[in-house]
């Protein structure tokens, strides 16, 4: 049987060539997110700002009467409600926020889930009620920093994590290409203005960890080619590495991202934002990988040098150092 | 490296044979759990409320509500220890101010027999001190609360709230719940398979403290709609008062608590057959209500049910049997609803919905049958690349994969874990992340005979260039799902869960199984050439 090659065999593309316009681009597309983010904002669901959501399926009914909800659920005196379809025709969820200054009544949230679904319920008695998300403000603020704190905490653990098993220059190295993935994300997020919610924040987190993952195959390889390869210049060196593992980048980053994809398609509605988040940087995580991750190697100065205790470079026993003593 | 002992060969087959059955009773209906007989492992994954629907509802304590109504039960006792006191200690300008109770005692004489009298009440049973006594101007005596005093009533009014809502909800009948208190001032309560959140909020959020206090008869009406009341005297909301001003003025004093309660039931007025609430006192407690109708017979009495007037009637005769009749506007459910309420007990503090979860069945039911389709397209998926790119090693991949599915559900229904909405996500995640491990051992077989190296040469250093790498990828995506489930809440956890069962199971499949199996392949076919 002859076998699927993604990438062909003794593949050597001069990827690190490309390395100033990639910054470039990447330094650009950041700016732009934290400009996005700035100036859009970000679409919050109702975990981290508080408010209500319901979902209602209008049974017997080709569509959901988007228009007469909005007028009859806005006099209830709360603020526009936003209407949005999930799922079916007949099927929308309606979100309210907290009104501002609700900071008073811890039970707000819930009540204006209540009096929206009476209301609903009396206009549309076959109405069905499929969930109800209430949060008050406190619990938000909660779930806002407890997220922020995940992931900043998410971030420095797996960098210390790097450094202890590479160098200091790579723990540096793969936190900036994390920092690439993460706002990238959130300009998506800002761009679309799709929910935001404790799923995203999820999602982000497992991106971390993936982007990561692709990030330490990489290192790991540079790793031994430094010590194998070691009069090599950087940039050839880090070409040599990240053509030998971009077989299997290609091939991860499918199996990964056909799951995703069909997530995306075929998945729950509920956590569309989520595979959304999650494709999207898986993707962003392997270019990153190879243009943010490795290339900041060579700013950084890391040579192969770099894993060889300095004693030893004064001893004058460098020279004999070969794979077989890793 | 390749070489497998017999005795590893046997252990990891049967891990593997183990896992699958302890997966099965997952996949199977309930009604085929139930015949197999006690004694065989049959646990079950359970389902997170976003997937079988149910609600998920948080209480928050108000205690700022707990101080005011410890403060004021505090000043109670104090005026009554005053008057019992020997001789009598007269007070004066009693204010409750910045959660401190202070008062004069004119005759400064008597501060010494106030503070002594003091003590008592100010105690608590293990022999802390609840409040503080300050003596400032020579005769201004200042009760603050000490810190431990707070946290202590706290704990007590959360604790007894929880049990207060768990009887609540048992009334109800067949709901399986859940409840548990969360941080110092917090309950949480999760019912499975809910069909009407409202009315179970409507039951536990009620407090259900009841009191009967007499009507203030000689109040100004036009002072008490403006909620003006005189000294002695409090006006409350009486939203079906027949006078129609919503309020009401009861007297402050003299009246009695129904936390002597020893039975609430629905049922009918004999008279005009509207529905009633009837309850029983206990001993003590029928004894007072008795002492309290017998001296106020003629005059008029409120029957307040968390702060709010139900009912006025006039005490016709003096109720001396130890039972009587709460009448008011109620519906039969209603009335239902406050005998329950009733018979579990009033909650010693409010708590109020600071957040509520709730999933329909049907919505729960599409989101596991979208969810379920996602998973198995996703695996078909990844299946098929393996094994079109890696032949016989994409195909050793794709059985390790499945037994790690297998080995995943046997893991998480051995410990009850619950899958979630995004658990079934992260199960997803983990198919298209656990073949990485094979991925990169496969690439490294590949290159390793792309230099020229001999077959088994190949697959020693492929196995073993891999594994450094795969290792550091696998702790890091854990030091990430560690940090999930620790800050995550509700479903989040669940995906957490599922990535690191599977991360741990799937450095097992991936890597050891897979390994045997070439080992295997190795020694009996002895190949000259790899097609990978």
């Amino acid at each position: 049987m002859k076998l699927l090659k993604l990438v062909p065999d003794n593949t050597n593309i001069g990827f690190l060539k490309w390395r100033k316009i990639a910054f470039g681009i990447s330094i650009l597309l950041m700016v732009a997110s934290i400009a996005l983010v700035a100036t859009r904002g970000l679409n919050f669901g109702v975990d981290f700002i508080g408010g209500q959501m319901v979902r209602t399926t209008f049974v017997g009914e080709q569509s959901a009467p988007v228009e007469e909800l909005r007028e009859s659920i806005g006099q209830l005196g709360y603020g526009e409600p936003t209407i949005q379809r999930f799922g079916a025709e007949n099927q929308v969820s309606i979100r309210m926020k907290l009104p501002e200054g609700a900071d008073k009544n811890p039970e707000l949230a819930n009540e204006m889930a209540e009096k929206i679904i009476a209301k609903v319920k009396e206009d549309h008695p076959k109405v069905r009620i499929d969930g109800v998300d209430s949060v008050s403000g406190k619990v938000s603020s909660e779930l806002f920093e407890k997220g922020l704190f995940a992931l900043i905490a998410a971030a420095l653990g797996i960098a210390a994590y790097i450094w202890i098993r590479f160098e200091w220059q790579f723990g540096v190295g793969a936190i900036w290409a994390l920092i690439h993935d993460v706002t990238l994300t959130f300009g998506l997020f800002s761009l679309t203005q799709m929910e935001f919610d404790l799923n995203t924040i999820a999602a982000l987190l497992t991106i971390i960890g993936y982007s990561l993952n692709d990030t330490i195959v990489i290192y790991d390889r540079i790793r031994e080619n430094l010590m194998k390869y070691r009069k090599m210049d950087m940039p050839a060196l880090l070409d040599l590495s990240v053509n030998e593992t971009l077989s299997r980048t290609v091939m991860t980053s499918l199996t990964i991202l056909t799951p995703l994809v069909v997530l995306v398609l075929f998945g729950p509605d509920v956590i569309f934002g989520f595979s959304v988040a999650m494709a999207f940087g898986i993707f962003v995580g392997s270019y990153s990988t190879v243009y943010q991750s490795a290339a900041f190697l060579i700013w950084f100065g890391v040579s192969s040098d770099s894993f060889v205790p300095a004693e030893k470079i004064a001893d004058g026993k460098v020279e004999r150092l070969n794979e077989g003593t890793v | 490296m390749l070489d497998f002992p017999r005795w590893r060969v046997v252990m990891l087959n049967a891990l593997i044979v183990l896992s699958i059955l302890v997966a099965i009773p997952s996949f199977l209906p309930k009604a085929w759990l139930d015949r197999i007989p006690d004694g065989v492992p049959k646990e079950t994954i359970s389902l997170g409320l976003d997937l079988a629907g149910g609600s998920h509802i948080l209480l928050e304590a108000d205690t700022a509500q707990l101080a005011r109504d410890r403060l004021e039960s505090l000043e109670d006792s104090v005026r009554t220890a005053m008057r019992r006191a020997e001789p009598r200690i007269s007070i004066d300008n009693v204010s409750r101010t910045g959660g401190k109770l202070s008062f004069v005692v004119p005759d400064s004489a008597q501060i010494d027999a106030a503070r002594e009298a003091l003590l008592p009440i100010t105690a608590n049973s293990t022999g802390g001190r609840d409040w503080t006594i300050e003596v400032t101007d020579g005769n201004r005596i200042t009760l603050s609360p000490s810190g431990t005093g707070n946290t202590t009533v706290l704990d007590q009014a959360m604790n007894s709230a929880k049990d207060v809502i768990d009887r609540r909800i048992n009334a109800l009948g067949t709901l399986e719940p859940t409840i548990i208190r969360q941080g110092a001032d917090r309950i949480v309560v999760q019912v499975p398979g809910l069909q009407d959140p409202q009315a179970l909020k409507d039951l536990i959020g009620k407090t259900a403290k009841l009191e009967f206090k007499l009507v203030d008869e000689g109040a100004d009406p036009e002072q008490t709609a403006q909620g003006k009341a005189r000294v002695g005297s409090q006006v409350l909301p009486y939203p079906d008062n027949p006078t129609g001003i919503p309020y009401i003025a009861v007297r402050r004093l003299g009246g009695i608590a129904g936390d002597r309660l020893t039975g609430a039931q629905q049922s009918f007025d004999s008279q005009d057959n509207q529905p009633v609430v009837n309850i029983q006192f206990d001993g003590e407690g029928g004894q007072r209500f008795a002492r309290m109708t017998q001296q106020n017979t003629g005059k008029l009495f409120a029957i307040i049910l968390d702060g709010q007037v139900i009912s006025a009637p006039r005490i016709n005769e003096p109720i001396l049997g130890g039972s009587s009749q709460i009448s008011g506007s109620f519906t039969v459910e209603s009335a239902n609803q406050l005998a329950i309420a009733l018979n579990s007990g009033a909650l010693p503090v409010d708590l109020k919905v600071v957040e509520e979860r709730s999933v329909g069945p049907d919505l729960g039911a599409d989101s596991i049958k979208s969810g379920v389709l996602a998973a198995l397209i996703g695996t078909a998926g990844v299946l098929l690349w393996m094994v079109l790119s890696y032949g016989r090693f994409g195909v050793y991949a794709s059985f390790a994969l499945i037994i790690n599915v297998a080995m995943i559900l046997a893991v998480m229904g051995l410990f009850n874990a619950t899958l979630t909405l995004p658990g079934i996500a992260g199960f997803v995640l983990t198919i298209g992340a656990a073949v990485d491990a094979n991925v990169l051992i496969n690439e490294r077989i590949r290159e390793e005979r792309r230099k020229g190296r001999r077959v088994i040469q190949a697959l020693e250093n492929g196995y073993k260039e891999a594994s450094r790498a795969i290792f550091d990828a696998n702790i890091t995506n854990v030091i990430a799902a560690v940090l999930l489930f620790i800050f995550g809440s509700g479903p989040i956890r669940g995906f957490a869960v599922v990535l690191m069962i599977g991360i741990v199971t799937s450095v097992f499949t991936a890597v050891t199984l897979t390994r045997m199996w070439v080992a295997g392949w190795v020694k009996r076919a002895r190949p000259q050439d790899l097609n990978i």
